[in-house]
């Protein structure tokens, strides 16, 4: 192991209750996302597009399995490395490929780009480029929750590397004290940008911030797409029902560079190798087999996906490009 | 007409707003149960609630991302900032979050709320509480920026600002709380980006917002009875710029002074001036001059600090210099 020492964090759980059909939907869904940002960064390598390219590989059950806790009028806020969430949220996969390739037909039109997905139809309020600053707005969008009283619940995720910034305590101090509806989840991947977190924060297990604030705090780690679903469903039921928010600190690892750009020589093959062999994927196809899911099944899903994504990337290659005479329309509402 | 204060104005516009619907609330630093900094909020915990009148601590950048986020999925806030030299811990919820939202997601999102409050110097509060910060604001396609000089206008734009759409920077002037003025009798919107002529005149322009109104129509005042001529010019909406009204008062006077209490570099009257200089090219008998704030930060000392904002005096002199008679 590096020096980045992985905490042992004990099993909670109790009695997992597993349904068949969801292990298959979660797997589906993970290995959707895997295969995605795969043919993203393959096309990216291919100069199909520019920009930046965060990619998500290594950290799938996180996004599936705390989202899958969700009903479809729940809202969901993430950070630029958004692409499994807005996944998960439902968005297709046609629509997130095409707005990476900056096409008409993307999400956002192709004017937000990888970091700047949004689906409102979904709910999936976007993914934001300044680190921490969207956390005030997942305060905000649950603010309006229980002002309406509408039962809505908002998932917030962000970084590790959101935890040093300013916004990031005011949105969950608000949220606290005005008891909004949120979970505010923090995928712990150890490294803000090429900064570990013993360099970054003086006190490493983030999820104690919430001590100050009042507010109830999980911790535990990410591999296992079912934790994470009925851990976080204990906070989504608590910001429900109770109308209390909860910070969760998931660890969690990328398996790839902060983005393409990134060499990752700030961290040895053998942690990251180590690390890989907590795959989530892997760790959701053992759950598939133990579920005595056929094996000619788990086939059937991985060449379904495969054939999703290539038809999703023939879209986005074959899409038209908004006109420039269009732009000025969204700057402004009429 | 009834007469009222520009407080008691904005504070008609929030109530009679909020009565009509009630996706719109207040929230920011001692709007309920303090009654408001400069009390226009006053009374207004007592008839909404605190459901709708909402105090905060002290987290711009916290607050006005809330604001954001309740705007996202529908309602309509009103984000009181105690004055607008504390929005700057919330420039990145400003400026990457409410004005471009709407863009990056591709027109999916729009963002119904104000931002408002005070701003501008006020009487030797020094440098971190002197400023003028519109045109920060004013450079950001996304955002409206909207300075009312009077109760009239204070009222006629804060509605239309609460009803639009978009993320609006409503910039009150913070030494024109207690001025009185002539009211329409009820319910009246001024719609945003429509300036006024505030006094007719033949021989120059003079373009000013907020208390640069003020104090360009004293300057002409004291002008008429040396038989000049001043018009003065109010675009009331710094962005979107009601350009044509501009453009239409200095092709009629063939001069043009432009009085801000902002930094010149970069500042609105620079704006003003390119757009006045090119559409104006062949009316002008004089160049486009400025009087701007001082560019230095505010001093504390009162003697300094007064004339490091424009006043009467420079102002009848600018006017006299591009008239030739000095």
């Amino acid at each position: 192991m590096s020096r980045i020492e992985r905490e042992v964090v004990e099993p909670r759980e109790k009695a997992r209750s597993v349904d068949k059909a969801q292990l298959v939907h979660y797997y589906h869904q993970m290995l959707a996302i895997r295969r995605m940002e795969e043919a993203l960064a393959k096309a990216y390598a291919l100069r199909k597009f520019g920009g930046f390219l965060h990619l998500y590989i290594g950290q799938e059950a996180v996004a599936v399995g705390a989202i899958a806790t969700l009903k479809p009028d729940d809202y969901v806020i993430a950070t630029y490395r958004e692409h499994a969430h807005a996944y998960a949220k439902g968005m297709p996969v046609k629509q997130i490929i095409a707005e990476m390739y900056g096409k008409e037909t993307g999400c956002s039109k192709g004017l937000g780009g990888s970091m700047h997905l949004f689906d409102a139809a979904r709910n999936f309020l976007g993914g934001y480029g300044i680190v921490g600053g969207h956390i005030p707005i997942a305060a905000g969008t649950a603010y309006a929750s229980k002002y309406r009283g509408d039962g809505r619940v908002t998932l917030c995720f962000f970084g590790d590397g959101s935890v040093a910034q300013g916004a990031f305590h005011e949105g969950v101090a608000l949220a606290a004290l005005w008891r909004l509806p949120v979970v505010f989840i923090c995928e712990n991947n150890l490294y803000s940008m090429g900064t570990p977190l013993y360099r970054s924060l003086s006190v490493t297990d983030v999820s104690q911030k919430a001590l100050g604030y009042g507010i109830a705090r999980d911790r535990f780690d990410g591999e296992d797409v079912i934790r994470v679903r009925d851990r976080v469903g204990e906070a989504v039921r608590r910001a429900r029902n109770e109308s209390m928010p909860t910070l969760i600190e998931i660890r969690t690892y990328r398996f790839r560079g902060h983005s393409m750009s990134d060499a990752g020589l700030y961290r040895t093959k053998e942690e990251v190798e180590e690390w890989k062999k907590r795959d989530p994927i892997g760790y959701g196809r053992s759950l598939l087999e133990k579920a005595n899911v056929p094996e000619a099944e788990i086939v059937a899903i991985e060449t379904q996906v495969k054939q999703e994504i290539e038809e999703a990337v023939q879209f986005a290659e074959d899409s038209p490009e908004l006109a420039f005479e269009r732009l000025s329309e969204f700057t402004y509402k009429e | 007409m009834p007469t009222v204060a520009y407080r008691e104005a904005l504070n008609q516009a929030m109530a009679e707003e909020m009565e009509r619907d009630d996706r719109i609330f207040l929230m920011g630093e001692e709007v309920g149960h303090y009654d408001g900094a400069y009390k226009v909020s006053k009374g207004l915990l007592a008839r909404f609630g605190e459901k709708r009148v909402v105090d905060t601590p002290i987290a711009e950048g916290g607050f006005v991302g809330v604001g954001i986020g309740a705007a996202m999925v529908g309602l309509r806030p009103i984000i009181e900032l105690m004055t607008w030299n504390f929005s700057l811990v919330a420039a990145d919820q400003l400026i990457n979050n409410a004005a471009k939202i709407r863009q990056m997601s591709g027109g999916q999102f729009t963002l119904p709320v104000v931002f408002r409050g005070p701003g501008g110097s006020a009487h030797q509060l020094a440098a971190q509480h002197s400023q003028s910060t519109e045109a920060l604001w004013a450079h950001i396609p996304g955002l409206k920026v909207v300075m009312p000089a009077n109760p009239k206008d204070a009222k006629g734009l804060l509605k239309s600002a609460i009803r639009d759409d978009n993320p609006i920077v409503f910039i009150e002037g913070e030494v024109l709380y207690g001025d009185q003025g002539e009211i329409p009798e009820g319910e009246y919107t001024i719609p945003l980006g429509v300036g006024e002529v505030k006094r007719q005149g033949k021989d120059i322009t003079i373009i000013g917002w907020s208390k640069m109104v003020k104090l360009a129509l004293a300057a002409a005042e004291q002008l008429a009875t040396e038989g000049i001529e001043v018009e003065v010019v109010d675009p009331r909406t710094i962005r979107p710029l009601d350009e044509e009204l501009l453009v239409a008062s200095v092709k009629k006077t063939g001069r043009c002074l432009i009085v801000e209490e902002g930094w010149p570099f970069n500042g609105v009257g620079a704006e003003i001036a390119y757009r006045i200089g090119k559409a104006c090219f062949d009316d002008l008998d004089a160049p486009v001059e400025r009087l701007t704030g001082a560019d230095m930060p505010m001093p504390y000392n009162h003697h300094l600090e007064a004339q490091c904002v424009p006043d009467i005096a420079r102002t009848v002199a600018a006017v006299k210099r591009l008239l030739y008679l000095e």
